[in-house]
């Protein structure tokens, strides 16, 4: 007889974590299934990291109402978990006349929805912004925009909710949920598992996923973003989160200021067929140099260390869709979040939190509840005197094993021992790999590393489990 | 924190910062402090099995860890001490240089003079902006090189090597040799990138077909490469003539290398765009006086002999400030002519010899190798952008060289030019 669950949660980025770790402060049985080997693997790994103003976004629709709502929930939150978070500002530009009364209208809104926004003239511009293009003359400010390092949050989410109770069942691809009674079973893998309610945040697959039960109201288009990282030597190249005037149909691509203090460029948005379709294109680099070099002319193509792509869930309605599902009740879909998905995540995890109370479920606060995460200590961001405490307390922080982004052998450890797996894993927890050598100097320190904690031969050591071994074979 | 005070602080044990420790420590300076992140000294030739090494310096033919191994026997025999797994993380604006370690934590050095020997690190995979997916079997050469030669592991079976820098033609020997499988070496020039001895015997000799005016535009597979898709640009350029698809399931990058010098900014040094290392005089000193530079971490040489030769020169330069005999005489910058990519030093400033080396800009034959006032005058049947040339200066060209008249545009400059005869 397999163990029946209050809730099981699909899928494992930023916004299945946020509800995970927001349902754990319950007297809850809670789970949550993940079909890659780590959470964070899908959309979220490829995630901008931008806290959004709310500023793009109709307040009319849930996406608004989220993004606005979302935004003033970071600092409380990254301050319990531990991770850096940076109101650095959102500037969108006139790229001609015809911009300034449109950026106007965006301010009329913003001051309805409570955003703090403000045109900027030239003089003031230049100032925040010195490599702007010499043709840009204005600009809206919004200055509650932010960011965020995206995977180290929902890891960080991930943690809290393990920490918290939380169970993961990764690796384990949902293949059927039929109903039982009131509740559910879930084929997961090569497990079953049964639960009296199902939140479904499977991003892509969100509409695959309600169609076991009939909740499927919905299609999800995948929409495709490529994105390009700037070498950090270039820091301060911009200020602010850069956005071009935004047009009807789209923000634009983007000039963005990281958590790391470096640039990246993108994304693009197409609409395609293949969920899995996350290549990079020479179209879409070009695409993305041309536009942003309309703003900021200086950025060149051979400052590019990395480029990535993540496929956007975008509904068929274009907003969220958060409800309980009216053919399959007890079957909550957390679908089509798509940008501001990552801003809004605090905000639809309290909404899921309603949602569960309206449909009658007793929500009883636990005794022993952390918010806190631990620590997640960065070598590369202590002062001297604190690497000092960190070597004594651990001498394994002496060892600098990522030269490019200084991360030491303690930081691999301890994203081991906190759930990673894979050197993507590790990667995304702790930027070992990230940098401009792009693993080439690393590499065979953090394999040494996952092979001694986890007890595998290096050669079974993969970039993403799956076929993505490292190496071939041993000699 | 752990504070040390020294007379030179070497950072980086490879070829060249061996060869300046040794060299200061001839000169009579005793407290000399060599660096190294690795667990042994070396550098990146301990994992160069091949041969080819120490025919300029030693008049041998050494492998990469018998090369290492001439000067570190000498290490052992000297009063340098050598600290072994440590990185430096920073270098202050008043020549501090933070290291970190297991064994003592972070430690602040002292130092009359600092060599700087960091080598080069290889240009990737993204930093030629190569589209398609981003799975497992893409490796730099010299990662590859390291699996192979120093971790015990085949990185791949079915092999395609993007650029003919000198290390892809290396490893695609060392990959068949090893049972793989190179199926092409693409290059988009319409010359190699590595020296003429390696195209012959590590390409040639083993049927291994090079492609020039090719690239891989895009690259195949989900979980691991799969396979590539290659253009022929022709001489027309681009959009290539045709393209076609070759399968493999590891793709090796050997696309050019660029000096480490993540430190250097820190201090900082004033930076040469057309090398990627700092500004430095011949006697091997950078903007900063006091810091000395060499070997990759300067300007990449073609060989690790020419490194060592360039750390004698920063370690007798080092040494002699140390001691606090350092001159400085007038400086005479050095300007890339006519078909010269770089020539560096940047600046003459000794009397007795010094040497410099250029890069031309594309290959030429029937050469004529001149400068200003014909000091210099050479003849060369060819010259290739693969092969750096060295251009030695004695002591009377040095004097004319000081001699020089003031240009228009106002100081003094030598310049060389590379032309046809």
């Amino acid at each position: 007889m397999p163990q029946t669950y209050n809730i099981a949660i699909i899928g494992g980025g930023i916004v299945g974590n946020a509800i995970a770790r927001e349902l754990s402060r319950y007297e809850l049985k809670t789970i949550l299934i993940e079909k890659e080997t780590e959470v964070s693997f899908g959309t979220s790994k490829a995630n901008s990291g931008i806290i959004h103003s709310g500023i793009h976004d109709d307040p009319k629709t849930l996406k608004g109402k989220l993004c606005v709502a979302g935004n003033k929930l970071w600092e409380e939150l990254s301050r319990e978990l531990k991770i850096p978070f940076n109101r650095v500002g959102e500037i969108l530009v006139a790229r001609s006349e015809s911009d300034i009364p449109i950026l106007q209208n965006f301010i009329v809104n913003a001051r309805t929805n409570g955003i703090p926004a403000e045109m900027v003239g030239e003089r003031r511009l230049r100032e925040m912004e010195p490599n702007l293009s010499k043709d840009i003359k204005a600009g809206l400010l919004a200055s509650s925009a932010g960011v965020i390092p995206p995977y180290e949050m929902t890891y960080a989410l991930y943690e809290n909710a393990v920490q918290n109770g939380v169970e993961y069942l990764l690796d384990s691809k949902v293949t059927n949920i039929t109903k039982d009674g009131s509740g559910f079973v879930i084929q997961a893998g090569s497990k079953e598992i049964r639960a009296d309610r199902i939140i479904n945040a499977a991003g892509v697959y969100a509409d695959d996923i309600a169609k076991f039960v009939g909740a499927d109201n919905f299609k999800i288009n995948p929409r495709k973003g490529e994105e390009y990282l700037l070498d950090k030597r270039l820091d301060n190249i911009n200020n602010h989160i850069i956005f071009p005037t935004p047009t009807p149909t789209s923000k634009g691509v983007l000039v963005i200021k990281t958590i790391e203090n470096s640039t990246m460029i993108g994304p693009t948005a197409d609409d395609i067929e293949d969920k899995e379709d996350t290549r990079t294109s020479e179209e879409g680099l070009a695409k993305i140099l041309d536009f942003v070099r309309t703003m900021v002319p200086g950025i060149d193509k051979s400052d590019i260390i990395a480029s990535f792509a993540g496929i956007r869930p975008v509904s068929n309605t274009n907003d969220f869709i958060i409800e309980e599902s009216k053919a399959a009740p007890y079957f909550i879909n957390a679908a089509g979040i798509q940008s501001p998905g990552l801003t809004a995540a605090p905000a639809i995890a309290l909404m899921v939190v309603d949602i569960l109370k309206n449909s009658g479920l007793k929500l009883q606060k636990k005794k022993k509840y952390n918010k806190y995460d631990k620590p997640h200590r960065r070598f590369s961001l202590a002062s001297n005197k604190e690497k000092e405490l960190l070597i004594k307390l651990n001498n394994s922080y002496g060892n600098v094993i990522c030269r490019c982004e200084t991360v030491t052998e303690a930081e691999v450890v301890a994203a081991i021992r906190n759930g990673a797996k894979t050197i993507d894993g590790i990667k995304f927890r702790t930027r070992a790999g990230m940098g401009r050598c792009q693993a080439g100097f690393c590499i065979h320190h953090v394999m040494k590393i996952l092979s001694k904690e986890l007890d595998i031969p290096e050669e079974n050591i993969t970039k993403r489990d799956g076929e993505s071994n490292i190496v071939k074979e041993k000699r | 924190m752990k504070k040390l005070s020294v007379d030179i602080i070497v950072i980086g044990a490879g070829p060249g910062g061996m060869a300046a420790a040794l060299k200061a420590n001839e000169m009579g300076i005793k407290n000399i402090l060599l660096v190294d992140r690795l667990p042994e000294p070396g550098g990146i030739l301990q994992q160069c099995i091949h041969n080819g090494f120490g025919l300029q310096k030693f008049h041998k033919d050494l492998t990469g860890p018998e090369y290492a191994d001439m000067y570190i026997k000498q290490l052992k025999n000297s009063n340098i001490q050598v600290l072994l797994q440590a990185m430096a993380i920073e270098i202050t604006h008043n020549n501090r240089v933070i290291l970190s370690n297991k064994a003592d934590g972070l430690i602040e050095v002292g130092a009359k003079a600092i060599v700087l020997a960091m080598g080069c690190r290889e240009r990737t995979r993204q930093q030629v902006s190569i589209p398609g997916t981003r799975p497992s079997g893409i490796f730099t050469a010299g990662v590859a090189q390291r699996f192979m030669n120093i971790e015990g592991y085949l990185p791949g079976k079915e092999v395609v090597v993007v650029g003919s820098g000198d290390i892809g033609l290396i490893m695609a020997r060392r990959m068949t040799l090893e049972g793989a499988k190179v199926h092409a070496v693409t290059e988009l020039l319409p010359y190699p990138g590595g020296l003429t001895r390696n195209i012959v015997q590590c390409l040639n000799d083993y049927d291994i077909p090079l492609y020039l005016r090719h690239n891989v535009i895009e690259i195949f597979g989900k979980d691991r490469v799969t396979g590539v898709k290659i253009a022929d640009f022709g001489e027309e350029g681009n959009p290539p003539r045709k393209t076609f698809e070759v399968s493999c399931d590891t793709l090796l990058f050997s696309v050019g290398l660029i000096p480490e010098n993540e430190l250097s900014r820190m201090i900082p040094l004033m930076m040469n765009p057309l090398t990627g290392g700092p500004f430095i005089d011949d006697t091997f000193m950078t903007s900063k006086p006091g810091v000395f530079i060499c070997g990759n971490a300067a300007f990449v040489n073609d060989l690790a002999d020419y490194v060592s030769l360039e750390g004698e020169i920063a370690g007798v330069s080092a040494a002699k400030f140390a001691l606090g005999n350092y001159q400085n005489d007038p400086r005479i910058p050095t300007v890339a002519g006519q078909n010269v990519r770089f020539v560096t030093p940047n600046f003459i400033s000794r009397n007795d010899s010094a040497t410099l080396y250029i890069r031309v800009k594309s290959p030429i034959t029937d050469v004529r190798i001149t400068s200003s006032k014909n000091i210099v005058h050479i003849v060369k049947k060819i010259v290739k952008p693969s092969e750096m040339i060295e251009i030695k200066l004695d002591k009377e060209m040095l004097k004319k060289i000081k001699a020089l008249p003031a240009s228009p545009s106002g100081g003094k400059e030598f310049r060389i030019d590379v032309g046809q005869e």
